[in-house]
This record gives C-alpha cells, structure tokens and sequence, in this order.
C-alpha cells in the first residue's frame, strides 16, 4: 500500500497528510509533484490543501489543468480511492469529479476552528471506519468552504447518499450544511474539514484516524 | 508614419495574423449569495450612499488573441470563457470582440 500525496505550487497540507499517513498510522506515502503523468504503483491518491497556484482566478481553477490530475482522472474512473481536502476538494470540484463548487464563506472570514460533524458513510470506502449518524470532530481551515450547487443537484446527492459529512453548526452557509460528498461509486470523497489534523493526539484529536486508516481495511 | 525601433511592419505581408481584442464579463449566477457584493454594498451606505440596492461583484478579463478570423476567435474564446475564466456552476458570462485595430489592417 503506497499512498501518493499530489504537490502543486501552494499546496501547504501535503506535509501533514504524510505526517498523519506515514507517522500515525505507518502507512507509506509518495509526493507526486504536479507535472507528473504517471502514478504507477500508487493504491491511493490524497490532493491535499493550500493554495494550489495560488488559487488565481478561482480555487482549484488552474491546478485543474495540471498534468497529473489526467492520470487522477482516469486512476478514479478505474475505482482507485481518491481523497480531496480543503483545496484538493476545490480541485475535485473545478474538474468535474465531484458536482458543485465552493465559494467564499458566508461571512467572509477565514474560518479556523474545530467543527463538529455528521458521518453518513452510505458507500464512501473512506468512512467505513465510522458509524451511521456518528459526530466526529475535525478541524476546518478555509476562507472559500461554501459548498454550492443546484438545489435539484443537492436534492440528488441527498437521494443517492453522496452527502456523506453534514457540519452540525454550519459554519460558512454552504446549502444542506454540506461538508463533504462523494462521487456515486463511493471511491472519490471530497471534504472541507482536515482530518489529517485529528490524527496526531498532540493536534487534540484522533477523530480523522479512521479516515485514513479505511485504506487499511 | 514613424515606427518606434523594434517595431517592424509585418502587417502588409499575407501571413500576418490579426489580433483580436476581447473582454471577458464574468459574474456570479443570480441564485449565487454574494457576501463581499453585501459587504461592498453596507460600505457605499456608510460612505453617506444609501440608495444602492445591489451591488454585485464579477471579474473582468481583458484579452488580446491571435486568430485566423473572426469565427475562430469567437469560438476559441467561447472555449476559454466557459472552461477556464467561468466557473458555470456558480458563474454566467459574457463576451465582447473588437474587431482587430484598424492600424493592424492596413
């Protein structure tokens, strides 16, 4: 099991998520930089957060464009476990891989604090480790975190169970108090909150452990 | 007519390409909450400015593109517009061409 970890100029999570992955839970991890085409021998790929080329023009906009999301795109369309946080689910968004977009907070603030949270695992292969209706508690660190769509779109996310974590005080008024969704196959989460930040106790939780530890299972 | 230095005119010869000039409106989707429009909008109210009652903040692009003709530029920037400068889950936009300066159309 290798884990690769993209790295796109302004990508400031990468670190963390090998810290959590590698240090934790002694799962091995690559950095697979943003010009890379290929992602042999990968068994899963984390897009993490920051500030992908510096989020120009809208978050997630231009990293879209970056080559090794090509080989992204087709390693999830084959079923490959894909996790996007904060900006990496910006970048899941601006590619079409998950529905909607996400827009600045209501309140205009950059929000860093810890949120509370629903789990719905539904069929999302990252959040078998929870249980249904489960509260977790994550940190949240983003200024563009409201997730927007369609109000028919939501209606079908909600009915296919794709809106897999709810915050339980939205914070930033995204619709449906959505925090993160995944794609209809379950392989593909994309979420706000960092759970590679609750997976070191001295962070002040575990609760993102069972996150990453699924790619154990 | 004087030309600065460096500045060659290519323009007369067949293969000269002409340059479009284009600007790109992009906006928020009605349905779309704008909190920095509002908090722009309170503003003009405490600069003494009451009666503003919508105020919405889009991006403006400005582009110079070289294209065969007028066709191609359109569809190219319609490409760009809606992939790249617009996000139309959340975005509308909207296009302006000028045709190429007529000092580059001898």
């Amino acid at each position: 099991m290798t884990v690769g970890v993209l790295v796109f100029p302004g990508s400031n999570c990468d670190r963390d998520v090998r810290w959590a992955l590698e240090g934790c839970l002694g799962v091995p991890t690559t950095f697979l930089w943003h010009e890379q085409r290929q992602l042999d021998g990968i068994d899963a790929v984390v897009i993490p957060g920051g500030f992908s080329y510096g989020d120009y023009l809208r978050c997630g906009a231009i990293a879209r464009f970056a080559p090794v999301l090509e080989a992204v795109r087709a390693f999830a369309a084959a079923g490959g476990p894909v996790l996007g946080i904060c900006n990496g689910f910006q970048v899941l968004t601006e590619m079409g891989l998950l529905p909607g977009a996400l827009t600045r907070n209501a309140g205009l603030h950059f929000i860093c604090e810890p949120a509370e949270l629903r789990v719905s695992p539904g069929g999302c292969r990252w959040l078998q480790g929870y249980g249904a209706g489960e509260t977790i508690r994550l940190p949240i660190a983003h200024g563009e975190g409201r997730y927007q769509c369609d109000p028919e779109d939501l209606r079908r996310l909600e009915d296919n169970g794709q809106v897999v974590l709810r915050y339980a005080a939205n914070p930033n008024g995204s619709v449906g108090d959505v925090a993160g969704i995944s794609n209809p196959a379950g392989n593909v989460l994309g979420l706000m909150p960092h759970p590679e930040r609750a997976c070191d106790p001295v962070t002040g939780g575990v609760d993102g452990r069972p996150l990453l530890a699924s790619l154990l299972r | 007519m004087l030309k600065p230095r460096g500045c060659e005119d290519v323009t007369n010869s067949p293969a000269a390409v002409p340059t479009f000039h284009a600007r790109v409106q992009v906006s928020l989707r009605p349905s779309v909450l704008d909190p920095a429009g509002e908090a722009t909008r309170a503003a003009a109210a405490r600069l003494g400015v009451d009666g503003v009652r919508r105020l919405r903040i889009g991006k403006a692009i400005e582009l110079e593109l070289e294209a065969p003709d007028r066709a191609t530029a359109q569809s190219q920037l319609e490409l760009i517009s809606d992939r790249l400068l617009a996000n139309p889950v959340i975005e509308n936009w909207s296009l302006d061409i000028s045709e190429p300066a007529a000092a580059e159309h001898p």
